[in-house]
């Protein structure tokens, strides 16, 4: 019998074989460090007088606490504070390579790696952090671990873990204009509930993955977890590879030959077998967003706000009554009737360049609602520099829009970017728990796409309803990278200057 | 992680049930950057009240706890255990506990004993009748020592050795030291490294 993606990643890195139910012992080939999870696992080292195993194999950076306004100034609450300093003080005394604040390579954990060409196909990636999902895009396998295990990660670069179920989750046909990867994840979170995939490394298969670019498999790998999977991965392809190629840190010269060919022994064998499999058809979806306080609690965008009677299972009723007595809605109501006070766009979910150009795609020119404040804070320094040297910058600013500099935001109450109690927000982020953005704040996931178009209406809305008639249109695409200015009748600044010059 | 044989210390009643990891540490304290300095924060609550039983005389430097029903249940916090260690609790004998918080302990050299209710209400009553009366707990033969009574307590076997040697998680793993360093030999050259930093870093 074949072995699935999961599995021969797994196999390769098993450094003792457990037996009689114990555990492997697997080898972690790159630790990826924040300011939040990992101090007790220094200090823990600093105790038992261990050393850090693997310095070559760990990279730091610092994300969650770090302001996106004034990063000069020093961190005004104590606790944010400390836990930064304390980072910077580890990464000096055990040796780990840090990127902090002001440095052109900080960012959040998850974009980090994979900006430097760390990330790479058939590695093992952990981080302190649950989202490490993310960077099974690449086909690594890739999950978050709790402080005593990044502990045992430092000390030993290797976990005793038991091995993961695997579940197929099949992605076919093609989507249509103005639908993303991140309605498709939110759609299958919908689909198997956020405690579905509990012990599951999930591999997203199907055409509808296929055509994704890496930034928006890592949408998707990202949320694994939030459907309870350990991971998420994606097989490794030609976009996996050109996207990797010439990446600072990616293998050069011979050692790419020798890593290609073996990335290309990875995809899942044709006889392989899963443990379970669900299938999605990506020609039906439409864009989505969730009503509720957990992101399985979501809906196509036309819809209404599910009344908790409809649902049979008592759990789910009582969930959904909590959740909308929380978010402040009725039943029945248009989810585009719904008003917002506040578009986040960014997090490790949607703050790539792929994603703030899509957004830009959609607002250029235009003005956003009145009385909702809009911020957009790029994923990593690199990523705003980028988006910089493309000018989205300015036309996020002459928008109404707030830049800000890199790093978690608004994605969770821990820095000074956060919603007041009872405010509304349409976030790309991937929590929607009660209080994620800030005591009493109230989040709706969605799409940049949608995030956008909300900004510009002031209720939740997709880029269809900027269309007189609110469907998709056929030449709609709101992944601008695949077709023209014309076609997107959205005018290209660059373009609209040639024209002028000639 | 300290070798465990036998501990002996005071009894420590705490004569209540369903004490859950938020009151054994509340989350307020979880934003502490160290791994130890937390015995200011077990109980925190309930130590506000000078009449509570750890800010009595025999106590204030810990021993051995003997709890009610459903000790350490809720979340998995860690803190949980750092906090009883530092306060220096040596060990914690009760009939039920949580089970997180019992595999938290066993991984950080706490010893967790599972006694009988009619075990847990004889030794309230020693430490009644007598505050500051010492009980021996012996690993080796799962049994505790006091007022001349001997009480059986249930340890699961591999947290048991685990305890007798003194092995963390860590410590376990490095008994496989030669595999991990064979394992590091045979890994292909293209693998990421973080340093030194390749061309085009900054
Ligand atoms: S952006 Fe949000 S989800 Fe991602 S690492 Fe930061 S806090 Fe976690």
């Amino acid at each position: 019998m074949g072995k699935t993606l999961a599995e021969k990643v797994w196999d390769d890195h098993v450094v003792v074989k457990g037996e009689d139910g114990a555990p492997d012992l697997l080898y972690i080939d790159l630790h990826l460090v924040h300011e939040v999870t990992s101090p007790q696992a220094f200090d823990g080292l600093r105790q038992a007088g261990r050393r850090m195993r693997r310095t070559d194999l760990t990279v730091a950076t610092e994300d969650h606490n770090t302001p996106t306004l004034e990063i000069d100034k020093p961190i005004q609450d104590p606790t944010s504070r400390k836990q930064i300093e304390t980072l910077r003080q580890n990464a000096a005394e055990f040796g780990v390579r840090i990127h902090s604040l002001g440095d052109k390579e900080q960012g959040i954990v998850h974009l980090v790696g994979p900006q430097l060409g760390l990330t790479l196909p058939g590695i093992t990636v952990v981080c302190g952090d649950s989202h490490t999902s993310t960077h099974g895009a690449f086909g690594a396998m890739a999950f978050g671990i709790g402080t005593s295990e990044v502990e045992h990660v430092m000390a030993t670069q290797t976990l005793p873990l038991k091995p993961f179920k695997t579940m197929a989750i099949n992605v076919e046909g093609e989507l249509r204009p103005g639908v993303t990867a991140k309605d498709i994840i939110l759609a299958v979170i919908a689909k198997i509930g956020t405690g579905g995939g509990a012990g599951y490394v999930f591999e997203y298969r199907g055409s509808a993955i296929r055509s994704l670019s890496i930034e928006g498999r890592m949408t998707i790998c990202n949320m694994s977890i939030e459907a309870g999977a350990r991971a998420g991965m994606v097989a490794p392809d030609e976009t996996t590879f050109a996207y990797v190629k010439d990446k600072p840190h990616a293998p050069k010269g011979a050692d790419w030959d020798a890593a290609l060919k073996y990335w290309k022994t990875l995809p899942t064998d044709d006889d392989a077998v899963f443990d379970a499999e669900i299938s999605i058809d990506a020609s039906e979806l439409e864009p989505f967003v969730t009503w509720g306080t957990n992101p399985g609690q979501g809906a196509s965008l036309s819809g209404e706000v599910p009344d908790p009677e409809s649902f049979t299972d008592p759990t789910d009723r009582a969930a959904a009554e909590r959740a909308l007595e929380y978010m402040d809605l009725r039943p029945g109501t248009k989810l585009k009737d719904i008003p917002v006070d506040t578009v986040f766009i960014g997090s490790c979910t949607n703050a790539r360049m792929e994603d703030l150009s899509a957004a830009a795609d959609i607002i250029r020119g235009k003005q956003k609602a009145d009385g909702v404040k809009v911020i957009v804070v790029p994923g990593s320094a690199r990523v705003r520099l980028e988006a910089e040297a493309a000018g989205l910058d300015k036309v996020f600013t002459d928008f109404g829009a707030e830049w800000r500099f890199a790093g978690c935001s608004m994605c969770l109450g821990m820095n000074p970017d956060q919603l007041a109690p009872g405010e509304r927000c349409a976030s790309t982020s991937n929590r929607n728990f009660e209080g994620r953005q800030g005591k009493g704040g109230r989040t709706h996931l969605v799409s940049p796409l949608v995030a956008a178009a909300t900004a510009i209406r002031g209720t939740l809305s997709s880029p269809w309803d900027l269309h007189a008639d609110g469907s998709a249109p056929a030449d709609f695409d709101g992944e601008a990278r695949n077709v023209t200015a014309e076609e997107l009748q959205i005018v290209d600044p660059q373009q609209q200057r040639l024209a002028e010059e000639v | 992680m300290e070798k465990i044989r036998t501990l002996t210390g005071p009894i420590v009643p705490l004569e209540r049930s369903n004490v859950d990891t938020d009151q054994i540490i509340p989350a307020v304290f979880l934003k502490r950057v160290t791994k130890t300095g937390y015995e200011d924060a077990l109980f925190h609550s309930w130590r506000q009240d000078p009449a509570f039983v750890l800010n009595q005389e025999p106590y204030r430097h810990g021993g051995v706890l003997v709890v009610g029903h459903d000790f350490g249940t809720g979340s998995s916090r860690e803190h949980a255990v750092w906090a009883l260690r530092d306060f220096g609790i040596t060990a914690v004998l009760g009939p039920r506990f949580g089970e997180i918080f019992r595999g938290n302990a066993g991984k950080q050299g706490l010893l967790v004993g599972q006694i009988t209710d009619e075990s847990k209400e004889a030794l309230w009553a020693v430490a009644r009748a007598n505050p500051g009366a010492e009980i021996t707990v012996d690993l080796e033969s799962r049994t505790a020592i006091a007022d001349g009574v001997s009480h059986e307590f249930a340890i699961d076997d591999y947290t048991r050795w685990r305890l007798l040697e003194g092995l963390d998680d860590i410590a376990l793993t490095l008994r496989d030291e030669a595999a991990i360093t064979d394992f590091e030999a045979r890994r292909p050259s293209w693998m990421p490294r973080t340093q030194p930093m390749r061309e085009g870093t900054p």
